[in-house]
């Protein structure tokens, strides 16, 4: 425990916290999907990894790290609305096991694809060099980088609370959230909306991975490991919460880095024991609707 | 009583052929797989087949009778690999310990990792038995007798030793047939287990959980029961696994270890008793015969599982029954 500060402990506790917002925006694009249609991504993983390919790529052709950020996201959305209307829509209606399992296959094809395509090795990626070097932040310098990520996070978090919560388009997706049936007999277009609440789930894994790609580097694989994160803290938030999805995402990101501090041996394993946790205690999750899964 | 069934016996029609040999299942199954080594083009194929057949079976009482979609059955394959790996390689001791053992720890596990998914329902029940087979996987990782990353290596058993029986397992036929006779007793096991009023509230729950309640079974300890079942079949396959490798992978306890028994079992037929060994046989040679071809041959697995998810969610053996048997 020596050479334990207080200091220390601040700047790993904004480590957690840029490590939790890639989670949280991992675990708010398969909630946001699974309270929709409840269709779980087993492929969010994979939209993760072909995010951070897509920024590598999209970068050697239009060189400009903003640009990418708006393009990236707008990108893997599309690709996710293809796959939405062509893989998962004829599976609606058959049970909730089977776009699951289609997307777990998805994931291969996905994750093969790009090693075809980029080769098996791993790369780094470089920061924009406007977001090198690190910033003073009271308790000691932190990289800018990790603190650009979770400035990003904030604001699309707010985007899409204020696109949820105050627009139109917001009003149905709660409200087929809650019931598709009633709002497909007001004469609205569910199909329409699911299609665009799984590319803006999608989108939103493959920002988390662009935003993550400068931090640990792009590998075809690196989507296995994100995807089992993403579900512990939607099970640990509540699914279909997104409030649940932020909270937990956070928790997580948090209890990981002060762990690696404290005690480095249980930090790859402290985010199940959380899990186990609330199991234990509230079976539907932090924020989640008890029955909700009947 | 005696004339009585005599004469149903004799009013009935000639049953067919068919159902003759579905009412004994573990038979066919077993002469079936007894002409495998000569069908495929090589004994360790073979061998890959029978080993990921019984993974197969032990998942597809949970996912195909039950209905509840697990992914994070490598934790019992791993462990069963893992237990009877160090207990031959470190602590020398025999296959007749060591394959019990494997089979009592996966169990154990089952028990553990059940009890607490048990508590979640639907969907969430695949999300949550894949996070706590990826803890076992660090969990494992980091235990001092494991390996960590190069897994464990002399595993070896060299010969079988029975009364009277001297199997050379160097032999790959005779490892086969070794294997097969494991097999066919958990298949005799499973069978029995499957035809009892224990078989029955399980596929109860599959059709209708609230029903089941209702009609008095206790759901939880129905599926907390058939998930140790299951976990404790799958270890099996593990330590068989482990034999024949003579070491064990980590890999065995990683994700997609418990994402090739889904495919296998989808490919084969969820919920047939022979058709998790027709899924490990497709997904081997597919896997055999694209590898010479190409290395991306998981691309071409992949897409073959979303075909059949898409169109045939059945899978092959379920098709076939349906239609020899559908009218």
């Amino acid at each position: 425990m020596d050479g334990i500060t207080p200091q220390l402990i601040g700047l790993q506790l904004f480590t957690g916290l840029a490590l939790g917002a890639v989670y949280v925006l991992l675990a708010v694009g398969l909630s946001l999907i699974f309270g929709m249609l409840t269709v779980v991504n087993f492929a969010h993983g994979a939209f993760f990894m072909v995010g951070a390919y897509a920024g590598y790529a999209l970068y050697r052709i239009v060189p400009n790290f903003w640009l990418c950020l708006v393009l990236v996201p707008v990108v893997v959305g599309l690709f996710g609305m293809l796959v939405e209307r062509t893989l998962v829509r004829p599976l609606y209606g058959r049970g909730v096991d089977y776009p699951l399992l289609l997307t777990f296959g998805l994931a291969y094809v996905m994750i093969e694809t790009v090693r075809i395509v980029f080769g098996k090795q791993g790369m780094p990626v470089d920061a924009p060099a406007l977001l090198e070097g690190s910033a003073n932040i009271l308790v000691g310098k932190f990289p800018l980088y990790r603190l650009f990520v979770i400035g990003v996070t904030v604001a699309l978090l707010i985007g899409l609370w204020l696109f949820i919560e105050k627009t139109s388009f917001g009003l149905i997706v709660r409200a087929g959230a809650r019931d598709p049936q009633i709002v497909r007999i007001l004469g609205i277009d569910v199909g329409r909306v699911w299609l665009i609440v799984f590319g803006l789930g999608t989108g939103v894994a493959g920002l988390a991975g662009f935003l993550a790609a400068p931090v640990q580097g792009i590998s075809p694989e690196m989507g296995g490991s994100v995807l089992t994160v993403a579900f512990v803290v939607t099970v640990v938030g509540g699914m279909g919460s997104l409030v649940g999805a932020v909270v937990a995402g956070i928790l997580i990101g948090i209890v990981e880095s002060m762990a690696v501090l404290f005690v480095p041996e249980a930090a790859k394993v402290s985010m199940f024991v959380i899990m186990v946790l609330v199991l234990l205690v509230r079976p539907q999750g932090l924020f989640g609707r008890a029955g909700l899964m009947n | 009583m005696n004339a009585h069934t005599d004469v149903l016996h004799g009013a009935a029609p000639p049953r067919r052929l068919f159902e003759r040999i579905r009412s004994h299942r573990v038979l066919a199954s077993v002469l079936v797989l007894l002409a495998l080594p000569w069908i495929v083009p090589n004994g360790s194929v073979a061998v890959n087949i029978l080993v990921y057949g019984l993974y197969g079976v032990g998942f597809n009482l949970v996912f195909g009778y039950m209905g509840m979609l697990s992914f994070g059955h490598a934790a019992f394959f791993g462990i069963g690999a893992y237990c009877a790996g160090i207990l031959v390689a470190q602590a020398g001791l025999p296959w007749w310990i060591a394959l019990p053992a494997a089979v009592l720890a996966a169990a154990v596990l089952a028990l553990a990792t059940g009890l607490l998914a048990i508590r979640t329902r639907g969907i969430y029940f695949a999300m949550v038995t894949l996070a706590l087979s990826q803890c076992v996987y660090f969990l494992v990782y980091q235990f001092p007798r494991s390996g960590g990353e190069n897994g464990l290596r002399g595993v070896n058993v060299a010969e079988v030793r029975l009364p009277g029986l001297r199997i050379d397992l160097l032999d790959p036929t005779a490892t086969y047939l070794a294997f097969l006779a494991v097999v066919a007793l958990a298949l005799l096991a499973l069978s029995r287990v499957l035809e009892s009023p224990f078989g029955g509230a399980v596929e109860a729950i599959r059709e209708n959980e609230a029903r089941a309640r209702a009609c008095g079974y206790h759901v939880e300890h129905t599926k907390l029961m058939a998930f140790v079942l299951s976990g404790g079949l799958c270890g099996l396959a593990g330590a068989l696994d482990a034999i024949h490798l003579s070491n064990v992978a980590i890999e065995s306890l990683h994700y997609e270890t418990s994402g090739l028994v889904v495919m296998i079992c989808l490919l084969g037929g969820m919920g047939t008793f022979f058709g998790p060994f027709v899924g490990a046989a497709l997904f081997l040679l597919v896997q055999d015969v694209f590898s010479l071809w190409t290395e991306h041959w998981q691309l071409y697995v992949g897409a073959l599982f979303m075909f059949f998810v898409l169109f045939f969610p059945k899978g092959v053996w379920g098709t076939i029954l349906e239609k020899t048997h559908g009218r």
